[in-house]
């Protein structure tokens, strides 16, 4: 990846905004809301400069639903929110997903459940990997777990979107929207596309094009959902990321995404300094998730530890992908907080031998 | 030799619209889905706009009515067409872009946006058609349902105590800054249903022109849900549901300015 300027100094919310203009993003409809409104704002600074949208809309149902309109006639577009309001667009989200309009949709999650509160959490999990909004579909979902990974997986949520026509979630926290670090911006990926031959521009001669998700007959709407079905096998296949420390010669592996990644790491670095067998998977994709990776430590360790600023919700997915293969042992809770290394440490240590 | 001269004096003075397709709907005898639709597809064509134009279905009974316009349509969540709508023009503002709704899709769900389209401006073009009733769900009640009208929902009537009165749009969106034209009409007659052809035509105009937010009306009966014959559906519509709603172009900021 070529690198377009130096290192800067920013927090994740504004970083996820210069990364999107980077990656072509041509439009963003948003509405305010805690803890990433500094994505908003900076977007409302940035896309009138590079003679781009953007459109502060009166709700998120609105905002969610002009990215489905831009969507739909060609144009890379974005909107971002926190956990309620991400809550309201989900109703888009399945729309996006029907009509396989490629969107990207970015949530810093904070405490729930309800209005909750304005801290960091990770209790969005099973909204986001689920799909979140009505129906049989998925969305691919891109945690990072530092400010540059936050804008490097932006520029790469747009390319999966155009390439799956599909809407692809970035999955961030109040902690990433709002530390500040230095983060460098690439071009465009790389990533060949395909040719946007669906979109709505005017049926100038060729035959008009209808982008829908109804299909009223029990058979059309069972062949749909084949496909797209189909498309998310596609993307189980291909589009799985994580990372591994230390995972080699570990006995207990702690299983961490995004900013509690970022502490397990530390807890596993200090935890190896007293001699203790421990490394760490940090799932990058939550949808899809490593389960194979996850299936064949399973058979190699003694037990996984999963970490979540939630009351466990992760933990089901490596439940799911260990098939009762080694014990799955949960530590975290929810709530706006922050886990600390050291409680990290502590409930590592109860599994380390 | 006979045959060719009657051919060279025979002249089309009617046919189906380019913008419509030919295709049975599924609109019940009587509904007034079938004229807008013409309508619509006849301005498109005269206006020469048919590869410009992206067309917005709600949800609704005309939720199909991409199957009927032989243009490029999508559909939206319900409610939602007008924030589509923004998504679509303010990205590609080459494009013509229009909202066709129903008063449930228009004037209940999708309150919020089409209050805010209108106030932001948007230079769209928005197709209200109301009946008074949500046909597609079964005939309950829509904002728009006069006072005493039996529906699924107000069995006993609509009251004003319980449900309020009906929602006038016109009235409630032409004072805001942000709109341009906002007029309505009815397909009681032939005479009115022409002028609701004329606001069409003008409400497309003032968006390929750039003149902002334009909105059309149209009064439109629902025989079935109204418990009525096409035809007492028509008089309803002429006698009744038309001095509760006024016609008339209620707003027109560029009146008296040159028109093609």
């Amino acid at each position: 990846m070529e690198k377009i300027n130096d290192q800067v100094i920013m927090c994740g919310n504004e970083a996820v905004g210069e990364a999107a203009i980077q990656a072509g993003c041509r439009c963003y409809f948003g509405y305010p809301i805690t803890p990433q409104n500094e994505l908003t704002a900076y977007m409302a600074r940035r896309m009138p400069e590079e003679g781009r949208i953007f459109l502060q809309s009166e709700s998120e149902l609105a905002a969610i639903n002009m990215v489905l309109g831009a969507s739909a006639v060609g144009i890379r577009s974005m909107t971002s929110s926190s956990s309620p309001g991400i809550s309201l667009k989900q109703e888009g989200i399945s729309y996006l997903a029907g009509c396989e309009l490629p969107a990207v949709i970015v949530n810093m999650v904070r405490g729930g459940p309800g209005l909750g509160n304005i801290g960091p959490a990770q209790s969005d999990y099973f909204q986001a990997t689920r799909g979140g909004g009505h129906g049989d579909y998925r969305t691919p979902v891109l945690a990072g777990a530092s400010v540059q990974e936050m804008a490097d997986l932006t520029c790469r949520a747009f390319d999966l979107a155009d390439l799956y026509r599909t809407p692809v979630l970035i999955l961030g926290d109040g902690i990433l929207g709002q530390m500040m670090e230095p983060v460098a911006f690439s071009a465009s990926s790389g990533v060949k596309l395909p040719a946007k031959d669906w979109i709505l521009d005017g049926a100038a001669g060729r035959e008009p094009r209808c982008i829908k998700s109804l299909y009223l007959g029990p058979r059309a709407l069972q062949r749909h959902n084949q496909k797209l079905q189909a498309k998310y096998s596609r993307i189980e296949k291909e589009e799985v990321r994580w990372e591994e420390f230390e995972v080699e010669d570990a006995v207990l592996v702690l299983v961490a995404y995004g900013i509690s990644a970022r502490l397990s790491k530390e807890a596993v670095k200090n935890l190896r300094r007293e001699g203790h067998k421990v490394g760490l998977l940090r799932p990058i994709t939550l949808w899809p998730f490593p389960h194979r990776r996850l299936r064949e430590l399973a058979a190699k360790i003694s037990t996984f530890l999963v970490v979540e600023m939630s009351f466990g919700q992760m933990v089901e997915d490596v439940r799911l992908a260990v098939e009762g293969k080694c014990p799955v042992e949960f530590y975290g809770y929810g709530g706006g907080e922050i886990l600390t290394v050291k409680e990290i440490e502590e409930a590592a240590r109860k599994y380390s031998g | 030799m006979k045959k060719e001269n009657e051919s060279k004096n025979r002249k089309i003075i009617f046919r189906r619209p380019v913008s419509l397709r030919d295709v049975p709907t599924h609109y019940c005898p009587g509904c007034g889905h079938g004229v807008v639709h013409r309508l619509v597809a006849e301005v498109v064509d005269e206006l020469g706009i048919r590869e410009r134009v992206v067309g917005i279905a709600p949800v609704g009974c005309a939720v199909l009515a991409y199957d009927y316009f032989n243009f490029d349509m999508t559909e939206a969540p319900h409610g939602r067409p007008p924030a589509v709508a923004t998504g679509m023009k303010r990205s590609r503002p080459d494009l013509i872009v229009f909202t066709y709704q129903g008063d449930g899709d228009l004037a209940a769900i999708g309150t919020a946006e089409t209050i805010h389209a209108a106030n932001r401006g948007e230079n769209i073009t928005i197709i209200f058609v109301n009946n008074g009733v949500y046909g597609m769900t079964g005939g309950q009640m829509a904002p728009t349902t006069l006072l005493e009208q039996v529906t699924k929902t107000t069995p006993r009537g609509r009251f004003f105590e319980e449900a309020g009165p009906p929602l006038k749009v016109c009235e409630m969106l032409a004072p805001l800054d942000g709109t341009t034209y906002i007029a309505r009409s009815a397909l009681d007659k032939p005479a009115n249903i022409l002028k609701a052809r004329r606001y069409i035509k003008h409400a497309f105009l003032n968006q390929i022109e750039g003149e902002g937010f334009s909105l059309v009306e149209i009064l439109s009966p629902c025989p079935v849900y109204w418990g009525l014959s096409p035809l007492e559906s028509v008089r309803r519509l002429g006698d009744t549901v038309v001095s509760h709603f006024p016609l008339g172009i209620i707003k027109d900021v560029k009146f008296g300015r040159e028109k093609q």
